[in-house]
């Protein structure tokens, strides 16, 4: 069977389950629609959970980071996964003992205010809609990518499916359709994984391949990737290139981030009892760990299957080490249509200065490079891309041409130019198998895979957006005396809103979409999960601390945000060029949201000082909270 | 089982202790380990690499697991000496 009948069968398959899910999982009432009745098993929960936290960045983006930041790319790892340390002990089980329903709600409770719950309301929005836009653009990416669908009916598709189960069953639809997605997800990551950990290592654990020997060799896998590096001018794969203040803060802000998120932290509502949570919080890590510790094995591996391909890694600098153009594989050619793999960019043809420019460029590159020209105006000329052959010898080069310790040496092997221009770090996990030579199968598994993962954390994403509409403004601040039957509609109604908003931003993608991840975990880091954890363990802390604390943190961390990457991310705006060397402290952007936490507290601390302290019958809930027996 | 105030500040305590004994550890192996003492752990190789790598990217990641269920675990004994378990609704 072709590979596009396979996939249309799993990708179909799969959706088919989760439209089942949803007709057999409805929701009736309220308390099903937003805390599925509180009836999830702790385990199932913890499944539903790994599911929506796990977006399609984590399926698709993060080996790809891995493996082209190396050690680096740690404080993902670290930080992704810490942040539910953090949650299991200090929010998770307090939130389920006060039994609200949204996470704006335990606030606006906790401070008696109303101001500091439309606050933390804006955060919830804010962040999870930002958040959305990604999961939108992947579920398009994977359905023009493999379906071969065009990117507007795939997402619209995607959406679909998500409007019917989420509108339908709420959160009760959505833990079940997350737990049948979770399954999917990991089976479609861990299976290539398995396969390509064999063929490298001999070993069918990655977690173990990724620390053995390359088969046939005495060589550890990473002795080797830093060696290639090295010899390629690129900085080594285990060395340390970041700085340490800024890996620990990086890490810091991504746990705090992780921990606050309102999707997630909803999720622990819906277990029947203050323990279940605990239990619940430990599950839900050990399903993330599976995908998590699998993830830089993958990227390390597929990194060194990619170096491979194109560099005869054992023949460095030696004329013929290189592929030749000509002879590149039928997956490097397929990659190179969707113009994410890039030895030959396409040929400029647009009426723009700036395309006008590099058709100069190109143009008088051809004309220097009599074999360049005549590969292009033989096979690239119906394809419009010009192989820009630096040195001319028909072959591509790969290696650091920033590097000027590495000119020299570069010189000395007659390369002139680092040749394979662009490899998205998206196609480490997509182009894995392919690269590998796996059997079609297996990568059309890797469809319904990034699909599970972008549809199960969208659907989490929009019941926290509906519920904070229904329920945090709705129901609480502007209609107190909508009635149940009523507060169900309004749920479902601004829920099916939510997902139409998603569907336009995910067509008409902001500039910004791939920035604003750094914004979503600043908001929840540095404004939610400092108001929480003080409403849980400080009985001194008032709304006026929460509140001024709140707006500090954020104002501070979206200052910070904008002044290097543009206010509202729109290009040109930057106060100062987003560059390591400008960055206060060394700390990047991404990074600061942990300096807001701190200032959030500071803020909160001092100006709780400063005035009353909260009445009676709040240190009183603040006691109830903390015991998990019910009163 | 009624239990006075100075009970649940008892209560609060121990719980208090418990999560910072698992945070120092929390911190330890992943800003530690991880980060911070990589420097000085880089003579201890591990797989073609060194032990702080190995922390960084697989084993903070296991000993979060580890964390929260020996956290689980505590707290639900803590909660059944101090008598404030929840009742089993299941019966």
């Amino acid at each position: 069977m072709d590979l596009q009948t396979l996939s249309f069968l799993t990708v179909g398959s799969t959706f088919a389950l989760y439209i089942g899910i949803a007709f057999w999982a409805r929701a009736s009432t309220t308390g099903e629609f937003y805390t599925a009745g509180r009836g999830i098993h702790p385990v199932m929960n913890g499944m539903a959970t790994a599911a929506d936290w796990m977006s399609a960045a984590s399926f698709i983006s993060m080996a790809g980071l891995l493996a082209f930041k190396g050690y680096a790319g740690s404080v993902f790892l670290m930080g992704w996964t810490g942040g539910y340390v953090l949650l299991a002990m200090l929010l998770a089980p307090y939130l389920r003992k006060c039994g609200k329903y949204t996470v704006p709600e335990f606030i606006g409770e906790r401070y008696a205010s109303n101001t500091a719950r439309f606050v933390a309301v804006l955060c919830l929005i804010v962040a999870s809609i930002t958040y959305v836009i990604g999961q939108m653009k992947g579920v398009g990416v994977a359905f023009s990518r493999f379906l071969e669908v065009p990117f507007e009916i795939g997402l619209f598709i995607g959406v679909g499916i998500v409007l019917i189960y989420a509108v339908l069953g709420g959160m009760k639809g959505i833990t079940y359709t997350q737990i049948a997605q979770y399954c999917v997800l990991i089976t479609a990551y861990t299976i290539p994984a398995i396969f390509i950990s064999i063929q490298i290592s001999g070993n069918p654990i990655p977690q173990i391949g990724l620390f053995s020997d390359i088969t046939g060799t005495g060589t550890p896998l990473l002795e080797k990737l830093d060696q290639i590096s090295n010899d390629l001018g690129l900085a080594a794969f285990t060395a340390q290139s970041d700085s340490m203040l800024n890996m620990v803060l990086y890490t810091l802000a991504l746990m705090i981030g992780t921990a606050g998120l309102p999707h997630v932290l909803m999720r622990f509502f819906t277990v029947p009892k203050v323990s279940d949570a605990r239990w619940s919080a430990g599950w839900t890590l050990v399903f993330i760990a599976i995908l998590y510790t699998t993830a830089p094995a993958v990227g390390a591996m597929a990194y060194f299957n990619l170096i491979g391909t194109v560099q005869n890694v054992d023949a460095i600098g030696s004329s013929n080490g290189n592929l030749e153009y000509s002879e590149r594989p039928k997956w490097f050619q397929n990659w190179e249509k969707t113009g994410l793999l890039r030895a030959a960019p396409p040929y400029p043809t647009g009426d723009t200065p700036a395309e006008r420019a590099a058709r100069e460029k190109v143009d008088s590159f051809l004309a220097a490079n009599p074999q360049a020209k005549a590969v292009f105006e033989g096979e690239g000329a119906q394809r419009r891309l010009v192989f820009l052959d630096k040195n001319g010898d028909g072959r591509i080069q790969y290696y650091n041409d920033t590097n000027k310790a590495y000119l020299q040496t570069a010189a000395s092997y007659g390369w002139n130019g680092n040749e394979l221009v662009k490899v998205d770090r998206d196609i480490m996990v997509l182009a894995n198998p392919e690269i590998a030579g796996l059997p079609n199968w297996v990568i059309a598994l890797i469809a319904a895979g990034g699909l599970a993962a972008a549809l199960s954390t969208a659907a989490g994403l929009l019941l926290a957006i509906s519920s904070a509409v229904s329920h945090d403004l709705l129901k609480s601040m502007l209609m107190p005396n909508i009635s149940e039957r009523n507060e169900l509609f309004a749920a479902r109604l601004s829920m099916a809103g939510a997902v139409i908003v998603a569907a336009i931003l995910g067509l008409n993608p902001p500039g910004f979409a791939a920035e604003v991840v750094a914004l979503a975990f600043g908001l929840a880091g540095a404004s939610l999960f400092p108001a929480l954890l003080m409403g849980i363990f400080s009985k001194r802390i008032n709304n006026h601390g929460a509140v001024s604390g709140m707006i500090a943190g954020l104002s501070a961390t979206l200052l910070y945000i904008f002044a290097y990457k543009g206010m509202f991310f729109i290009k040109g705006t930057e106060l100062i060029a987003n560059h390591p060397e400008n960055w206060i402290f060394g700390i990047a952007p991404e990074a600061f949201g942990a300096i807001g936490a701190l200032i959030n507290f500071s803020v909160a601390a001092a100006v709780s000082a400063m005035t009353a302290p909260p009445p009676q019958e709040i240190k009183d809930l603040v006691e109830n909270i903390r015991i998990p027996q019910e009163h | 089982m009624a239990t006075s105030n100075r009970e649940h500040n008892a209560y609060w305590r121990a719980n208090l202790k418990i999560v910072a004994v698992l945070l120092f550890i929390w911190a330890f192996v992943s800003y530690g380990l991880g980060i911070i003492l990589r420097p000085y752990l880089s003579n201890i190789k591990f797989g073609g690499t060194d032990l702080g790598f190995w922390f960084a990217q697989q084993g903070s990641i296991y000993v979060f697991v580890i964390l929260i269920f020996i956290y689980a675990a505590a707290m639900n004994r803590l909660d059944k000496h101090y008598g404030v378990d929840e009742i089993d609704k299941s019966g």
